[in-house]
């Protein structure tokens, strides 16, 4: 079966770095272009679920595996309310990112919009490989070798 | 503009300044964290210890705002009106009370109940998806943003969803009462949001107290007005006003019995403060599309919901259902309350929703306790089990007499101002006294419902193959401590009836009572 | 009434009417289609709607996209945004929130439309109300002596 589809595969093993890549990219420059968590977050998780489609679930799983899925959905949810915690801690309120540098608050803002921004986009991204690993990982009712 | 509006941090905050971003916080963090962890013995620890703190916290902003102030928090250091604000006055912090009071109280019986009903593997994101529910029913009660409470909203209800779908490993009808939810309530939502859009269009701003300003300031064109329309259909609909309703019965009754408790208890009440919220503090109660909405729309329509409810929930062979119509009906009184548009009537709407929410919460712990002891919450399943279990039904009498209204319980007081109230009006207008006595009509026919129920539990011979004994000791404590305070605020009416009455007032000050913060001074 | 002959009126208020159609042509949707997956369409086009709607209130006339020129330095260009004017970014926030949601909303669907399929083995409405329809009178034949059972 994975001898099939010779385009599909060569073509894939090409684009997934540069999905990444460019997932990184839309991720760090959202102050600057349309982009930041979410989108960048939807970007990643295509190229695993590009890879996964092509390649088969095991074998996406081996590089992404599940317990690693849930994890990084939880991860990113602490952190974005952790950088929230960060600033309630060092006196001021929740979320008010010049708690970050007290010296310099513009540069605060951006590193804390840096950071909640990272933290969103590890979320949407365990996410939405939590829901293609969910939705493909269901037995068929029709095998693959009647269809 | 931006560095103005910035907030000076030179006041230091104290643990007592957080407060209300920590009762959201708490639960909020702890999904994830439960998620993390990933072990199922950890996750009901975390969660329980997460409502307590959800809980104590929420009494101690009621407290702060009892005579009649309330509690600012800006976020992000931003003040309103540009910036998000958390607010909290006499009726915020009164649902917040019932909210977290529940949530902390049903999770020790959550920890048997959920242990008999839900699959095992599913324990510890159940659990997570409890601590999401809870994050959006207290967030959506203590903003004071507008689109806050929209997402907030979702937050609640699609974690509501996946709790209610749980109890597909008892019965399957639940996949089908959860998607019937997912659509209703979606579509609910998104009216809410259109009526937003419409408010933002008119008004430029999305802060609750500069919403009031503005509108106060444009009087009634047809955006303002168009918006109301939405918001209130919207709102509606997770209130389950009659006759958008339909949802309510079928995700009651197949839910896991500890998650039929938190949503009777919680969802909908907390969807009535914000329709409270936006009808009497964001559009001024002076308004005449407000008066005609509530005495031509709310009154009738809560009339019908009272009746028919009711009807269909004498005919039920099925404890839940029975006690799903019975919600419906109550929720019918609630919104009568506030249609009557008086300090007596919004006291009575706001004391009611604090008495259901405990009476409710009660009966349908019961009904769990029947689940777990019989398998089932069919009556001829429950038969004569108030020999057997004597303790469990004798806290489900107690709910039951508070239902009805019986005077010692805490019902008899919010049906009793409802009365006072309809006879208020009636003195002006003669049609409010066939009001007074449709309340009453309609509680005779709770009392028949009831009374089939206690009846089932009591008259009636046990199956003599039933091994059915007294529920555990985690499901019989949260049922007692609600059967005490309904016992307690039955008689000592002093603190809830104050209370309830401060958040009547403020909420009928109209926008006088939402001015912005940095106006009234304080950079809080 | 002379309001809707007025051409000007119609053209700028144009919009409002197919977001209009789109809105009800979903909600019609919804409640029309039996198929469960054509329902959560439906919602979907209905919601797409909703936030077509709120852009189009942050439009400015005349305003371009709401991002701060930059210079070859990543810093700020201050001259370069005298005199321009900007689309109010605030709508266009509120709708990437409202996005997400949409997404989870239309992903739960989903997943309860497959948990359906496998324990009913139809998603069709009408299929599945006469089996639950069945399974209420099969529960009231077992249970129904509270109310004198069925007969």
């Amino acid at each position: 079966m994975i001898y099939q589809h010779l385009i599909l595969r060569v073509v894939t093993k090409m684009l997934v770095g540069t999905i990444i890549l460019f997932a990184l990219y839309v991720q760090f420059h959202g102050d600057f272009s349309p982009g930041g968590g979410f989108q960048a977050g939807v970007i990643m998780s295509v190229a695993f679920i590009i890879y996964g489609i092509v390649f088969g679930l095991r074998t996406v799983k081996k590089v992404y595996p599940e317990w690693l899925v849930h994890k990084t959905m939880a991860l990113g949810v602490l952190i974005f309310a952790g950088t929230g915690i960060a600033s309630m801690i060092m006196g001021y309120d929740f979320l008010d990112y010049d708690a970050l540098s007290p010296d310099d608050p513009v540069a605060g803002q951006h590193l804390g919009l840096l950071i909640i921004e990272f933290g969103v986009g590890v979320t949407v991204t365990g996410v939405m490989v939590a829901i293609y690993y969910a939705f493909a990982g269901r037995n068929p009712s029709i095998s693959d070798k009647d269809w | 503009m931006a560095v103005t509006a910035h907030v000076a941090e030179t006041t230091a905050r104290t643990l007592a300044d957080h407060l209300p971003i920590l009762l959201v916080l708490v639960p909020f963090c702890t999904a994830p964290l439960i998620v993390l962890f990933g072990s199922r013995r950890l996750a009901w620890p975390l969660a329980f210890i997460a409502s307590l703190a959800a809980f104590v916290i929420a009494f101690l902003l009621l407290l702060t705002v009892r005579e009649g102030n309330f509690v600012s928090y800006t976020l992000g250091g931003w003040a309103p009106p540009l910036g998000i604000e958390y607010r909290v006055d006499a009726a915020n912090a009164f649902v917040l009370l019932l909210i977290s009071g529940i949530g902390a109280i049903t999770l020790p019986f959550a920890y048997v109940s959920v242990k008999d009903e839900v699959r095992k593997r599913d324990h510890t994101l159940f659990y997570a998806a409890w601590m999401l529910c809870l994050t959006g029913l207290l967030g959506m009660v203590v903003t004071g943003d507008a689109f806050n409470v929209f997402v907030f909203l979702e937050i609640s209800s699609l974690s509501t969803y996946v709790l209610v779908a749980q109890g597909a490993a008892r019965d399957r009808r639940a996949l089908t009462a959860a998607y019937d939810y997912l659509i209703m309530g979606t579509i609910g939502a998104t009216f809410f949001v259109i009526g937003l859009g419409m408010l933002y269009m008119a008004t430029g701003t999305l802060n609750l107290a500069d919403l009031a300003d503005r509108i106060a300031d444009q009087g009634a064109n047809r955006t303002v007005r168009s918006g109301f329309a939405f918001i209130i259909v919207g709102m509606g609909l997770k209130v389950a006003m009659f006759p958008l309703h339909l949802w309510l019965p079928k995700a009651y009754t197949f839910a896991p019995s500890a998650v039929s408790v938190l949503l009777s208890a919680t969802a909908t009440k907390a969807a009535i403060y914000v329709v409270l919220r936006f009808t009497f503090s964001v559009y001024n109660p002076n308004f005449s599309f407000t008066t005609n909405t509530l005495e031509i729309i709310f009154a009738p329509l809560a009339i019908i919901a009272m009746f028919s409810a009711s009807f269909v929930a004498v005919f039920q062979t099925n404890f839940k259902r029975m006690l799903a119509y019975s919600s419906i009906a109550q929720v019918g009184y609630i919104l009568l309350g506030i249609a009557f548009l008086s300090e007596t009537g919004l006291t009575a709407a706001i004391l009611h929703i604090f008495n259901h929410g405990i009476t409710k919460a009660l009966l349908f712990m019961g009904a769990g306790a029947l689940v777990l002891r019989t398998g089932g919450s069919f009556y001829t399943q429950a038969a004569g089990l108030g020999r057997k279990m004597p303790i469990t039904c004798g806290a489900f009498v107690i709910g039951g007499l508070s239902l009805i209204g019986v005077p010692g319980t805490a019902g008899f007081l919010s049906k009793f101002l409802l009365v006072q109230a309809a006879l208020e009006k009636a003195a002006d207008n003669a049609m409010y006294l066939a009001v007074a006595v449709a309340i009453v009509l309609s509680s005779l026919l709770s009392v028949v419902y009831v009374w089939r129920a206690i009846e089932v539990l009591f008259l009636q011979e046990p199956d003599p193959n039933s091994t059915a004994t007294e529920a555990p000791l985690m499901m019989l404590i949260p049922m007692w401590i609600l059967a005490a305070a309904v016992i307690w605020f039955g008689f000592s009416t002093d603190f809830l009836y104050d209370t309830a009455n401060q958040a009547a007032l403020g909420l009928l000050d109209g926008s006088k009572g939402m001015l912005p913060a940095a106006i009234l001074g304080g950079a809080q | 009434m002379s309001q809707f002959l007025n051409f000007q009126f119609l053209a700028g208020h144009a919009h409002y009417l197919l977001f209009i159609l789109l809105m009800m042509t979903g909600l019609f949707i919804v409640v029309d289609k039996t198929n469960l997956v054509k329902k959560i369409v439906g919602l979907n086009i209905f919601q797409v709607s909703v936030f077509m709607f709120y852009v189009s209130i942050g439009k400015v006339n005349g305003g371009t996209a709401p991002i701060f020129p930059m210079d070859a330095k990543y810093h700020v260009d201050k001259e370069a945004m005298i005199g321009v004017a900007y689309s109010n970014p605030l709508p266009h926030v509120l709708i990437l929130t409202a996005i997400v949601v949409g997404i989870a909303t239309t992903s739960l669907g989903l997943a309860l439309i497959v948990r359906i399929r496998e324990s009913f083995d139809t998603i069709d409405e009408e299929d599945i109300l006469s089996i639950e329809l069945q399974m209420t009178y099969d529960d009231n034949r077992k249970y129904g002596d509270a109310m004198g059972g069925l007969s």
